[in-house]
């Protein structure tokens, strides 16, 4: 019964080019299976392609080769099993943080409504600010609202687009151990894109890196570490060196080793 | 006194003594002082007549106003969100959409005779274009975020119009409103001096051809900026609404 909830077989992107000229390759022969409840990050340098896997997983865009499962059936466009938190923010700045909340529950017809949404409200940190719109809140709150609206939905899986990548360090390193607590109680499966090294090894089970464009997966590092974790194990420092290496980012002036990004280090 | 009412005043009175003072220098009996002006509007209210102007002026631009927003709307939303069909009838609406209303008298006379029909019709005709091309506009600068938020959970084609792309283009939309209320407003008063006989613009025209009575003519002018200003005092409230300030600041508009 190890059968992924996710994979991505041999999938290619190629965008056509502006008058004529050759089209773009972003993504080539990506392949990536995803266990249930698990929690990856795909990491990778800016323009290799990493929103756009997400957004084909995720049914947003169809892909110009190969193919992708959920649960063994091809993703045939967006599905509310399936919430993306948008880097942009896509909370409804028209309605109250209940009403973007409860916005993916009445299409389910779910019992007790005020209860799942003030349930994620809590979750979040949002409590006391259930009637406030959305300009009202600093940058940090609206993304909590975003993921509280994912969640009460109940997908099984929550596609993750950079969404702390607009806010400020205090605030990202919070939502990271906030999103690492949360996942824990909800047990959801989390795909996350990120060009933060360190935020994908705070965050994930495993991190998938890809190259420059057109991306491939060059390596995945599983992070066998027990949360919440501590920055300052060596353990930690060893996974995140590691990842700084293979994207060809050494910290140490002077080395050489090599990459997979195909440029010099 | 509070200067936000200090100053306005001091403008006012400053006006109004170089208007008398100009009156009065010129030595015309043609062209009314304040105080006659303001005679000129007790006359025309124990006539009888103020109100029953402005009545009718209010009437016919209620009414060719809600039905431009009636139609301007959900075509406007349409267009803007079917591709195919703005392509089919935005050439249309371009070429309409330069056109004053002014020049729609004479075929409204034609159509409609002298009629409460004519102008109703003229100031339908002024405000639905602008609210129709606004309303495209919102619907084609939507943030492609919201919709994407919302297919994700699985609306139907009619709940994503209702509960995403309408409250969406909404502050647009209201902005629209405000805007063409004021041209209709402006369009009542010239159809009338052509169309009708009752009305604001009628008073002033009337007031001039019967007797050069200039004293109403400035009255009747008075009493339409006294009611525009009331008009976009009150629809400017609807721009207060929490549903839709986050469209308006500068500094939050779309995070």
């Amino acid at each position: 019964m190890n059968e992924p909830l996710i994979s991505v077989r041999d999938l290619s992107m190629r965008f056509p080019g502006k008058k004529g000229k050759g089209s773009i390759d972003v993504l080539q022969s990506i392949t990536l299976d995803v266990r249930r409840g698990e929690f990856v990050c795909i990491v990778g340098p800016s323009g290799c392609g990493k929103s756009t896997l997400l957004n084909i997983v995720a049914g947003f865009i169809r892909q110009s080769e190969g193919k992708v499962f959920v649960h063994g059936s091809p993703v045939a466009g967006p599905d509310p099993r399936r919430i993306f938190v948008f880097q942009e923010n896509g909370v409804f700045p028209w309605l109250t943080v209940e009403q973007n909340v409860a916005f993916g529950l009445s299409e389910y017809r779910r019992k007790e409504p005020d209860e799942i949404v003030s349930y994620y409200i809590q979750m979040v940190g949002l409590a006391g600010f259930e009637k406030s719109y959305p300009r009202e809140l600093s940058g940090g709150m609206r993304q909590r609202v975003e993921i509280a609206r994912a969640l009460a939905a109940n997908p099984e899986i929550i596609y993750m687009d950079e969404p702390f990548g607009a806010l400020d360090f205090i605030t990202r390193l919070k939502m990271r151990s906030d999103l690492t607590r949360i996942w824990c109680e909800e047990k959801k499966t989390i795909l996350f894109v990120t060009h933060d090294i360190e935020e994908s090894v705070q965050l994930a089970d495993r991190v998938v890196i890809l190259s420059h464009r057109p991306g491939t997966i060059c390596r995945q590092i599983e992070v066998d570490l027990p949360r919440p974790r501590d920055l300052d194990s060596p353990a930690y420092l060893e996974i995140r060196d590691e990842i700084f290496h293979t994207m060809g980012m050494s910290l140490k002036v002077g080395s050489a080793e090599s990459d997979c990004s195909g440029r010099a280090p | 006194m509070k200067r936000i009412l200090l100053y306005p005043v001091l403008v006012f009175a400053g006006i109004l003594l170089l208007w008398d003072g100009a009156v009065q220098l010129s030595k015309t009996d043609i062209f009314p002082r304040p105080s006659q002006v303001l005679l000129g509007i007790v006359e025309l209210i124990q006539r009888g007549v103020l109100l029953k102007y402005v009545v009718a002026s209010l009437f016919r631009v209620s009414v060719g106003y809600t039905l431009a927003v009636l139609i301007g709307v959900p075509l406007g939303l349409l267009l803007g969100w079917s591709r195919p069909a703005f392509l089919a009838f935005n050439p249309l609406i371009q070429i309409l959409r330069p056109i004053s209303p002014i020049a729609w008298i004479p075929i409204a006379i034609l159509w409609f005779q002298v009629d409460d029909r004519a102008p109703i019709f003229l100031i339908f005709l002024s405000s639905l274009f602008p609210i129709t091309v606004a309303s495209i506009a919102a619907v084609q600068n939507i943030q492609p975020v919201y919709v994407r938020a919302a297919q994700n959970f699985g609306l139907t084609r009619w709940n994503l119009f209702t509960r995403v792309i309408f409250p969406a283009c909404l502050p647009q939309i209201l902005t629209s409103l405000r805007i063409s209320l004021g041209i209709a407003w402006l369009v009542v008063v010239a159809a009338e001096m052509i169309a009708v006989n009752s009305g604001l613009g009628y008073l002033i025209i009337d007031a001039r051809n019967a007797g050069k009575r200039y004293d109403l003519v400035v009255a009747g002018m008075l009493m339409i900026g006294l009611i525009g200003l009331v008009l976009d005092v009150l629809i400017r409230r609807l721009e207060q609404l929490e549903e839709v300030k986050w469209g308006y600041s500068k500094n939050d508009s779309s995070k």
